[in-house]
C-alpha cells in the first residue's frame, strides 16, 4: 500500500501524485488531502482508472482510500 | 460524473446569459465579464492609476468574491489557508495581469470576445492553449509551489471583508475616489450597481459549485483527459453567443459582429494578441487557476489566490503607469517588452520550482 500526502497542494497537484502513484500498479493506495475540491479531482479520477474510492473525514483533512 | 458533467454545462450556460445581458445593461461590449478589466478599473478607482478612461469600483468583482464566500461558508468549504510561495504567487499575478492588459481581457473577456465574433481573440487563444501546455510541461516534471497551511480564521476572512469596504465606497463614492467620466471610455460603462452586484453574486456562487477554471479546462483535458471544466468553457462561449444573436434579433442593435478590424476594446495585432495571453495561459497554470478561479478561491478563504489577486491589481496599476497596456490602436512598445521580461519571469520561476522528483 501506498500513501500520498498531498494536503495543502494547489491544482491538480494531488491528481498528479496520484496519477504517478497508480503507474506503481499496487493493490491499493491512500491519498490525504485538505480540500474538497482535491477530493472530488483525485476520486474521479481514480474510478476513471477503474479504482473504486471510500472516502473517510480525518479532522479537516480527507483520507482517500482507492482500491482496485 | 455524467451529473457533475450536466452541472457545469448548466452553470455555463446560465453564466454565458448573464454575460451577454450584462452588455444589453450597460457594460461595455464583449465584456459582461473580465476579471482583469475589472480588477483593472477598481485598482484606477483607487488610484493606483491615473488612466482617467478605466476606473471604476466594480460590483461584478466584489459579488463574485462574495458569492463565492457565501456559498463556501453554507457547505462548510470556508477554509483560511495559506503560506504556499505568497511572494511568487504575487509576481505571477502582476505579470499575469500585463499578458491580459496586452490583450485586453482575462480568458474570461477571451470567451466573450469570441462569441461576440471578435476574430482577434482567436490569436488570444491560440497563444493561451500555448501558454497552457508550457505550464503542464512543467507541471508533468514535478513543478510545484510547496504546501499551504491553516491561517488563523481572521486572515481568511480579511479579503473577503475588503470587498464590502469596496461597496461602501462604491456607494457612498468619496471625492478620494476616481470614477471614469461619461464618455470618457470603457470605465464609464457600466450596469447599474444592483444589476452588476447580483450578476456577480450568481456567477461567483455557480463558480465556487463548479470549480470553473478557464485554464483547467484546457490543462485537465492534456493532463488526465478529463473534460468536466472545458465542458463549462465551451457552454459559456455556446450561450453567449446565441445571447448575442438573440439580442440583436430582439434589439435591433447587433451583439454580434464578426471580423477583425474595429472590434471594441480590442486591436488587430495577431502576434501580440497571441503573446499576451500565452503569458497569461503559462503563469495561470503556474498559479493553479484563472483569474476568474482566484479570485472564487480568495471567496473561499484561500489567502494565497488573495495575494494573487492583489498582485493582478497591482501588475495593473504598473501597466497604466508605465504605459503597457494596450489600447484600440494597438500595443505599445513598453507593453511589448513587459510581455517578454514577464514571458523570461514565468520561465524561470517554473525551472526553479520544478524537480525531477516532487518531494514537497
Amino acid at each position: 500500500m501506498k500513501r500520498i500526502d498531498a494536503r495543502g497542494l494547489s491544482c491538480p497537484e494531488p491528481v498528479i501524485m496520484t496519477k504517478n502513484a497508480l503507474a506503481s500498479k499496487e493493490s491499493s493506495y491512500e491519498v490525504l488531502v485538505d480540500n474538497i475540491a482535491a477530493k472530488e479531482n483525485v476520486s474521479r479520477f481514480a474510478r476513471h482508472q477503474g479504482y473504486q474510492v471510500q472516502v473517510e473525514e480525518n479532522g479537516d483533512d480527507y483520507l482517500l482510500r482507492i482500491e482496485k | 460524473m455524467k451529473n457533475e458533467k450536466a452541472v457545469i454545462a448548466a452553470a455555463g450556460v446560465i453564466i454565458g446569459l448573464i454575460a451577454s445581458m450584462l452588455v444589453f445593461f450597460g457594460n461595455p461590449v464583449n465584456m459582461g465579464f473580465c476579471i482583469a478589466c475589472f480588477l483593472r478599473d477598481t485598482s484606477g478607482a483607487l488610484g493606483l492609476h491615473t488612466a482617467a478612461a478605466v476606473q471604476y469600483i466594480r460590483p461584478e468583482i466584489i459579488g463574485l468574491v462574495l458569492g463565492a464566500c457565501a456559498i463556501s461558508l453554507a457547505t462548510k468549504e470556508f477554509r483560511p489557508r495559506g503560506g504556499s510561495a505568497p511572494v511568487t504567487r504575487f509576481i505571477l499575478g502582476v505579470f499575469v495581469m500585463i499578458g491580459c492588459l496586452m490583450f485586453l481581457g482575462c480568458p474570461f473577456r477571451m470567451i466573450l470576445r469570441l462569441a461576440g465574433g471578435d476574430g482577434n481573440a482567436i490569436f488570444g487563444f491560440v497563444g493561451f492553449a500555448l501558454g497552457i501546455l508550457a505550464g503542464v510541461a512543467f507541471l508533468k516534471k514535478g513543478y510545484t509551489l510547496k504546501r499551504s497551511y491553516k491561517m488563523p480564521s481572521l486572515e481568511g476572512q480579511l479579503y473577503p471583508f475588503m470587498q464590502i469596504v469596496f461597496l461602501v465606497l462604491l456607494v457612498a463614492a468619496p471625492a478620494f475616489i476616481h470614477f471614469s467620466e461619461a464618455g470618457a471610455g470603457p470605465g464609464a460603462l457600466h450596469a447599474s450597481i444592483v444589476i452588476s452586484l447580483a450578476a456577480g453574486l450568481i456567477v461567483g456562487a455557480l463558480a465556487q459549485r463548479t470549480r470553473l477554471c478557464m485554464v483547467g479546462g484546457i490543462r485537465d483535458a492534456v493532463l488526465f483527459r478529463e473534460w468536466k471544466l472545458l465542458l463549462g468553457f465551451l457552454a459559456i462561449l455556446i450561450s453567449a453567443l446565441a445571447v448575442n444573436l438573440i439580442l440583436s434579433a430582439a434589439t435591433g442593435t447587433s451583439y454580434f459582429n464578426p471580423g477583425f478590424a474595429g472590434q471594441p476594446v480590442a486591436h488587430t495585432d495577431g502576434l501580440w494578441n497571441g503573446l499576451g495571453m500565452f503569458l497569461t495561459g503559462f503563469g495561470c497554470v503556474l498559479l493553479g487557476g484563472c483569474p476568474l478561479r482566484q479570485l472564487i478561491l480568495a471567496g473561499e478563504g484561500n489567502t494565497d489566490s488573495a495575494v494573487t489577486v492583489l498582485g493582478l491589481m497591482v501588475g495593473a496599476a504598473f501597466a497604466h503607469n508605465f504605459g503597457l497596456a494596450s489600447s484600440a490602436e494597438g500595443p505599445t512598445a513598453n507593453g511589448k517588452i513587459a510581455v517578454l521580461i514577464g514571458i523570461a519571469v514565468v520561465a524561470v520561476i517554473a525551472v526553479c520550482n520544478t524537480r525531477k522528483k516532487a518531494d514537497a
